[in-house]
């Protein structure tokens, strides 16, 4: 299939980026997204023209490193799908097709499609973890973990880390990362202690960076791990518990 | 040839990690602080030594190019993690992890790193748990566990099909605590392009931003490579696109000998390239040939698709050749079948490049819906990626390069032959032999980070304490700066016509071609003079844009692709000289009457390892003897 590009190049995190048209000529309808790409840069570079920077590690759904805006979605028209596993059989021959970046405050433009996501790891470090020392631990069978428990910690742990929730929030909120952080570890019988520190420390750095959250449930919508907006009232709760606690201690 | 000595310890093998625990020397908690470390890698391995090492006092540097600590390739892995737990009380042991490892190796690895492996393994899961992995549970709200390939218990911990991305987080949050205490130091964007030695001894590395190209040089009193395997050398693997070479080779080139090179595994049971710029092979679990019927038309030229083929003009090649086992032959056997009734013309798909995979048989019996609660995950997978629906339509598969059991050479301490450099992970050779088995590297990955890098390391650094320290406004420093450069400038004043991603394609064709599956004589020496050939063009006619204060992929590429091609050429000069055929690596030349692997063990029951002497000369062969006193050398059965 043929294809009419329209992507977003940009030099440099502080100059100006535009619109630039490209032909996309034979395209297999079973390369992925990513592929297609290649196949653009491959003709850029033979003609001795500067690659489209993008995103991407594993192409198989799981690293969280790529992500683009495809027609103004988060990773593009399929649900549940990262760019990399998008596949150019969701597309028709003739199609335009308008590639950006992720765009949010929290996450600047750093080359054509590349953003900087670092806000990301600033709010796991701020108390996303359980402080244990390597060969300080119990027997891993001492302390049962309902199945249940478990599960729900294992479904907010999935989240890849994209920042597609946050591309995809008119506001640039990143509630859906962290609350899916947060549970992962709050909802485990070993994250109990620090859970009241957690989420303030983690909660914090999030309101310093990015948006604030109004409900849209768009992040929802655009995960594609399909991390559920649960967990963010499950932090909220969390929240009002631990600022009541904080000031009962001051 | 030198024999090198890979110092371990003396007495049984039960003792020997516990006893060498105690007569280490140890640096006190008060003058870890004098110590910095740089750990190259943020993997699994990386990852967890250097929270560890954080932790333990020492000032750590963490670098890698990841734009974050969490996207590792280790956070690719699926199916799980050993440990000798035993929780199931099937009878499992450390030393019955440690005989199927050394078994599994096919007698190629080293007894006493592989039972400290299996020893340290439970700890591992204790540790993890702890950390919040998610494991999977079962009803009680214990652990579960799995079996896997090469075992006959079940030892085998998960997190649904990301336990690689789950310990990954786990090592990540450690790490990141490590950060926030001010202990480790993570410079992300970041890739180290050469080693720096001084004296012999390593004392750090020359790094460039990749997202502004600056050139930096950081010094430390000891250097510790996390930097993973070489799968990509076959360009098409199931890694994930950015795994290279380059830090473990340009160590190599800086004197660090590089062990059993040609050890690749290749796993039968991956999607096969749809087309020419297909970029990556992505697995489909081997668990998959429990239920699904492996075969080909027996025409070549049959026409008809899959469902229209009756019984009779269909080839199940694998029930065929291995009745006893079927379509659950291991791994090497499976994917030399596949290869040799491709190579014959029957292949199916587009391109007659795979096999098919068949649940039409397994769906009759058992119906739609139990096949979907035990592979509906996989068979959307499939779907996404292909197009065709596998409930529907068989699905077609082909082997896939997908682990490197060679790596640097480190003694039993996991220090490479350059003091002071030490390598942990894929990227160093040492537990796995000639064949890893399933769920063994993320045991080994956190093995070596968590509890045997940490401790051993403290034996190089205590004689050192009070020692004169190198920065970096030492003269090798502003040398191997100089030599970045100008390789840098090189490849940004190419004008050729040919992009990177080209000549890396080509030459992961050859490597394929005749150090893949199956190799002869004849194909390495053929493959021995195209490599170079294909180099030489390289240089003439690649083209990398753009300039070099800036994110720039293509030269990023450059560099990766460039080490390849001598690294390729050392697989192919290993593969030559090993005259057996042992785990993954096959010579046609070397195998019984009925095809299966003929092992040399009065010849080659050795280490190869590998010293670089310069771009013009051959490099030097060394060896380390292997001797197994607690496991007898046997022939690998099947049948
Ligand atoms: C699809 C797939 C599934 C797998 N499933 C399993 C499984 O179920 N069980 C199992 O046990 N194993 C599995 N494996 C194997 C296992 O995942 C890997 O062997 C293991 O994760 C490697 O970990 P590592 O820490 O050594 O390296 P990696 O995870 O590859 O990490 C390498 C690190 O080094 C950094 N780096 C590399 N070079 C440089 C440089 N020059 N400068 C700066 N940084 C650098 C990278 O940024 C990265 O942080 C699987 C592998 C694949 C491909
Ligand atoms: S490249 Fe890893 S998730 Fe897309």
């Amino acid at each position: 299939m043929n294809l009419t590009l329209r992507v977003w190049r940009q030099a440099g995190p502080s100059e100006p980026g535009r619109f630039e048209t490209y032909e996309a000529t034979d395209v297999s309808e079973d390369s992925s997204f990513l592929e297609m790409l290649d196949l653009v840069n491959d003709g850029l570079i033979r003609r001795g023209e500067e690659p489209i920077e993008f995103m991407h590690d594993c192409r198989e759904g799981i690293c969280g490193t790529c992500g683009m805006m495809i027609d103004g979605q988060a990773h593009g028209p399929q649900a549940r799908t990262t760019t990399c596993q998008l596949h150019m059989r969701s597309f028709s021959d003739g199609d335009e097709i308008v590639i950006e970046p992720w765009r949010a405050a929290g996450f600047p433009v750093l080359k054509d499609l590349v953003v900087d996501r670092s806000a990301f790891d600033r709010i796991v470090e701020s108390g996303g973890y359980i402080s244990v020392e390597t060969g300080s631990a119990q027997d891993a069978n001492l302390t049962p973990i309902p199945k249940d428990d478990a599960d729900r910690a294992m479904d907010a742990a999935a989240c890849i880390g994209c920042g597609a929730c946050v591309a995809a929030c008119p506001n640039g909120a990143a509630q859906l990362f962290t609350s899916a952080k947060l549970a992962h570890l709050n909802l485990l019988p070993q994250g109990q202690p620090e859970r009241s520190r957690r989420t303030l420390a983690m909660v914090g750095v999030m309101e310093e960076t990015f948006g604030s959250c109004t409900n849209y449930g768009e992040c929802e919508a655009a995960c594609p791990k399909g991390i559920s907006i649960d967990f963010i009232a499950m932090m909220n709760r969390d929240h009002r518990r631990a600022l009541m606690t904080e000031r009962r201690g001051a | 040839m030198t024999v090198l000595d890979a110092r371990i310890p003396s007495g049984p093998i039960e003792r020997k990690w516990s006893d060498h625990r105690f007569d280490m020397r140890l640096v006190s908690p008060a003058n870890k602080r004098k110590f910095s470390i740089i750990v190259v890698g943020t993997g699994l391995g990386g990852a967890s030594a250097a929270a560890t090492l954080g932790e333990l006092g020492y000032r750590v540097k963490a670098f890698t190019f990841h734009d974050s600590a969490r996207r590792a390739h280790s956070i690719a892995a699926q199916g799980g993690i050993n440990a000798a737990k035993n929780y199931h009380g099937d009878g499992d042991s450390v030393y019955r992890l440690f005989y199927d490892t050394v078994k599994g190796g096919d007698f190629r690895s080293r007894e006493a790193n592989v039972y400290r492996l299996a020893e340290v393994s439970n700890n591992i899961i204790d540790q993890c748990v702890a950390q919040g992995v998610p494991f999977a549970r079962e009803y009680g709200g214990l652990l579960d566990n799995r079996s896997f390939g090469g075992a006959q218990v079940s030892r085998t911990f998960y997190a649904k099909g990301q336990t690689g991305q789950q310990l990954l987080l786990g090592a990540y949050q450690a790490l990141s605590r490590q950060v926030k205490e001010r202990t480790v130091e993570l410079h992300t964007n970041m890739e180290m392009l050469d080693l720096v030695v001084v004296d012999g001894r390593a004392v750090g590395i020359v790094t460039r931003d990749l997202r502004t190209g600056e050139i930096a040089s950081h010094a430390a009193d000891a250097v510790v490579l996390a930097t993973g395997g070489y799968s990509n050398a076959f360009y098409l693997s199931t890694n994930a696109m950015a795994c290279n070479t380059s830090a473990i080779w340009r160590a190599h080139r800086r004197g660090a000998m590089f062990a059993n090179p040609c050890y690749t595994q290749i796993h039968p049971t991956a999607i096969p390239a749809s087309d020419e710029f297909q970029s990556k092979l992505t697995l489909m679990s081997e668990s998959l040939r429990n239920d699904g019927r492996i075969w080909v038309p027996t025409d070549a030229d049959e026409a008809r698709s899959a469902a229209d083929i009756p019984e009779d003009a269909r080839d199940y090649f694998l029930e065929r050749r291995y009745p006893a086992f079927g379509n659950l032959s291991p791994r090497d056997i499976s994917s030399r079948a596949a290869k040799e009734r491709v190579d014959a013309g029957f292949g199916v798909g587009p391109l007659k490049n795979g096999v098919y995979l068949d649940f039409s048989e397994a769906i009759g019996r058992l119906g739609r819906d139990a096949i979907a609660a035990k592979y509906g995950n996989l068979f959307d997978m499939y779907q996404r990626i292909t197009g065709e629906d596998p409930y529907l339509a068989p699905m077609r598969i082909y082997p896939a390069p997908h682990y490197t059991m060679g790596g640097l050479w480190v003694d039993y301490e996991l220090q490479t032959t350059i003091p002071g450099l030490f390598a942990i992970g894929e990227a160093n050779f040492s537990d796995h032999g000639a064949n890893r088995l399933g769920a063994s590297a993320l045991m080994q990955g956190l093995a070596d980070g968590y509890f045997v890098l940490p401790a051993t390391i403290g034996n190089y650094l205590a004689p050192m304490l009070g020692r004169p320290k190198v920065d970096t406004t030492a003269s090798e420093f502003a040398q191997v700066e100089a030599d970045v450069r100008a390789r840098v400038d090189r490849f940004l004043g190419s004008r050729g016509t040919r992009s990177v991603d080209w000549f890396h394609r080509e030459l992961g064709r050859i490597v394929w071609d005749h150090c893949g599956m199956s190799r002869t004589k004849e194909g390495l020496e053929k493959a021995l003079s195209e490599i170079p050939a294909l180099r030489a063009e390289f240089e003439s006619d690649v083209r990398v844009p753009g300039s070099g204060d800036t994110i720039n992929s293509s030269l990023e590429k450059a560099g990766r692709v460039e080490d390849f091609f001598e690294l390729a050429e050392l697989m192919c000069r290993d593969a030559l000289v090993r005259e057996e055929s042992c785990g993954g690596h096959f010579r046609e030349e070397h195998q019984t009457a009925d095809g299966e692997a003929l092992r040399d063990d009065v010849n080659f029951a050795h280490v190869t390892a590998w010293e670089w002497s310069g771009d013009s000369a051959a490099p030097v062969e060394h060896r380390e003897q292997l001797e197994y006193e607690n496991v007898e050398m046997a022939t690998r059965s099947y049948k």
